[in-house]
């Protein structure tokens, strides 16, 4: 169960708005760079953000660069999950390499500052704030058992080969 | 039944019925990281424990983001990759060589073929018939260590564009007016498929260009069929015997099409801050643009400055905007010489930077200042793009730049044609 309170960003959050190109020179220092994530959409957020928090986003959320920095920052400023009505292809892929949860589900009734719970398992939203009960789309399954096992490395590491059990 | 591009190209090299939907697992035919986002990449490699590539041959460490290097953290991070690079092999593509897609299409990519890279523009080969896509530092390192990565099979929306583009309407117009029509996640996680009698009258460069794009609605790849614009496109790079003829089947099943009438078109621009919030060049007469940039991996090839310099030759670009020209490869830059195009762009008033990547990213060569405008050749106009988020970033094709820097306002190109 997660649980933690919302961020709330609007739609077309770009890679950009994430860690912007003008901080390429801090993309080999990750702790450095994770101090300005989401600076240019919000200036305050790197300083308020708490381990367990919550991203929530609208339409397309981390478009543009293939930069995995961008869900990395994310994950090192303690955020939980990133919640969104929809997400850029490669950086949902990326953010379930490095073991970011990103779920999909309407988010018009999270309010910025909201508590939410969230159960992975059974793939419900709770704003304890509100009262409002949600479910999230589920993860195709393939990106879950990368997700389950922490992520991409630790699942080639685990398996010694890029493994894609029949079915899937 | 039939299949789309996507479809053949993944069934081929999975050696799979692969149908829109399915899971694959396909050998990559190239795999490539470029400066900002190769360092990662190389140190998700050493942590996934494999130390071997397993084509080194047909692995490419690209210095083009900020290259040459405007910061010492940015130095180190090329030390990195040339140490690589004579250490564990793939080969190294240096400051001044080019961006990786525009060196990608010259030198690498072919058709029915699968290309990998940490950009998310790698989507550019899918000009000549490849499977190209952009993806993280992760899935490049295991594409590098183990030869292969799995995709989803695509679903398909085929864009046809009927009859032909007028003179002074290029191929950057028709991409910005199809973001524009079905939005910047109108193609997400989709095959962007383009076809009709417009497009098979399109040179190479222009497919470059609209396949660099496809990644701006979303798609995970941009196709062209493989014909002879493609054949004659190999035989100029020296490779003729890599030429596939490649097409959709007439009965593949496609999610959508998007019909479009071709000579409807007129020269577009995509203002700030998203790349679908597009108007007519036209309608935007009167805002005045502090930058013209010229270049990228979007527009900074020969055709391009042909066009450019067609227009400029003989004209100065207006006192109150610069002018910056950045061509895609050293190939470029050589052509350029030769066809006395340089000359054309110096003497109209043009800075040339090196070939790279340049003022698109917003690292360097090219910072906008607080409330500045830039009128840009690239692909991406968010806000901060070119390293001010008080800055105001609008995308059009070379022709509506050079116009535009001669009058210091957005202006249509056919003004000057």
């Amino acid at each position: 169960m997660l649980t933690g309170k919302v961020f709330k960003f609007g739609d077309n959050i770009s890679t950009d708005l994430i860690v912007p190109g003008r901080l390429l020179h801090l993309r080999s220092n990750l702790p450095e760079l994770a101090k300005h994530v989401l600076e240019d959409a919000d200036a305050t957020f790197a300083q308020r953000v708490k381990k367990g928090d919550f991203v929530v986003g609208g339409d397309n959320f981390g478009l543009g660069s293939s930069r995995e920095h961008a869900p990395l920052v994310i994950k090192m400023a303690g955020v939980s999950a990133v919640l969104a009505k929809s997400f850029a292809r490669i950086f949902f892929r990326n953010a379930i390499n490095i073991g970011l949860p990103v779920l999909v589900c309407e988010t018009d009734s999270f309010d910025d500052g909201d508590q939410l719970e969230i159960d992975l398992s059974a793939g419900t939203v709770r704003d304890l704030t509100n009262g409002a009960k949600l479910t999230f789309s589920p993860i195709p399954d393939i990106m879950l058992r990368i997700l389950n096992e922490g992520g991409l490395v630790p699942y080639i590491q685990k398996h010694k080969d890029l493994v894609i059990p029949k079915g899937l | 039944m039939g299949k789309t591009l996507a479809e053949k190209i993944l069934s081929t090299k999975s050696g799979t019925d692969a149908r829109a939907g399915g899971m694959v697992v396909v050998p990559v035919d190239l795999v490539f990281v470029q400066d900002s986002t190769g360092p990662l990449t190389l140190r998700q490699l050493a942590e996934l424990g494999i130390d071997t590539l397993k084509q080194p041959q047909r692995t490419v460490l690209f210095i083009d983001h900020s290259a040459p290097s405007p910061a010492r953290e940015l130095s180190n991070d090329h030390v990195f990759m040339r140490q690589f690079s004579r250490q564990k092999g793939g080969i190294l593509s240096d400051v001044g060589e080019g961006v990786c897609h525009q060196r990608v299409a010259e030198s690498w990519a072919n058709p029915v073929e699968v290309i990998v890279g940490s950009d998310s523009h790698t989507t550019t080969a899918g000009a000549v018939g490849a499977f190209a896509t952009g993806m993280g530092s992760t899935d490049i390192a295991v594409a590098i260590a183990l030869g292969k990565t799995w995709f989803r099979v695509p679903e398909t929306i085929r864009v046809k564009v009927n009859g032909h583009l007028h003179n002074g309407v290029y191929g950057k117009d028709l991409i910005l007016h199809v973001i524009g029509a079905i939005g910047a996640d109108g193609a997400t996680y989709k095959s962007l498929e383009f076809g009709g009698e417009a497009i098979d009258k399109l040179g190479m460069s222009d497919r470059l260009t609209i396949a660099n794009m496809a990644v701006e609605a979303g798609a995970k790849v941009g196709l062209f069929p493989s014909d002879k614009v493609t054949e004659e496109y190999l035989k100029l790079q020296g490779r003729p015997e890599r030429y596939l003829p490649l097409g959709p089947d007439g009965d593949a099943t496609y999610e959508r099409t998007v019909e479009i009438d071709g000579e409807l078109l007129e020269p577009t621009v995509s203002k700030p801050h998203t790349v679908d919030n597009t108007a007519l060049a036209r309608e935007l007469k009167g805002v005045h643009i502090d930058q013209v940039f010229l270049g990228t991996c979007t527009n900074g090839r020969i055709e391009d400055f042909r066009i450019a310099a067609r227009i400029l030759k003989g004209r100065r670009a207006h006192a109150g905007t610069r002018l910056i020209v950045a061509p895609a490869s050293q190939r470029t830059y050589l052509q350029m010489i030769e066809a006395g195009y340089m000359t054309t762009l110096v003497e109209a008033g043009g800075t040339v930077v090196p070939p790279g990547c340049a003022a698109c990213l917003g690292v360097h060569q090219g910072v906008l200042g607080d409330g500045e405008a830039c009128l840009s050749t690239a692909n991406r106009n968010f806000k901060g793009r070119m390293g001010n988020p008080n800055a105001f970033v609008y995308l059009a094709s070379p022709a509506t730049a050079a116009a535009t820097a001669i009058t210091g306002e957005i202006t249509d190109p056919r003004e000057f044609l």
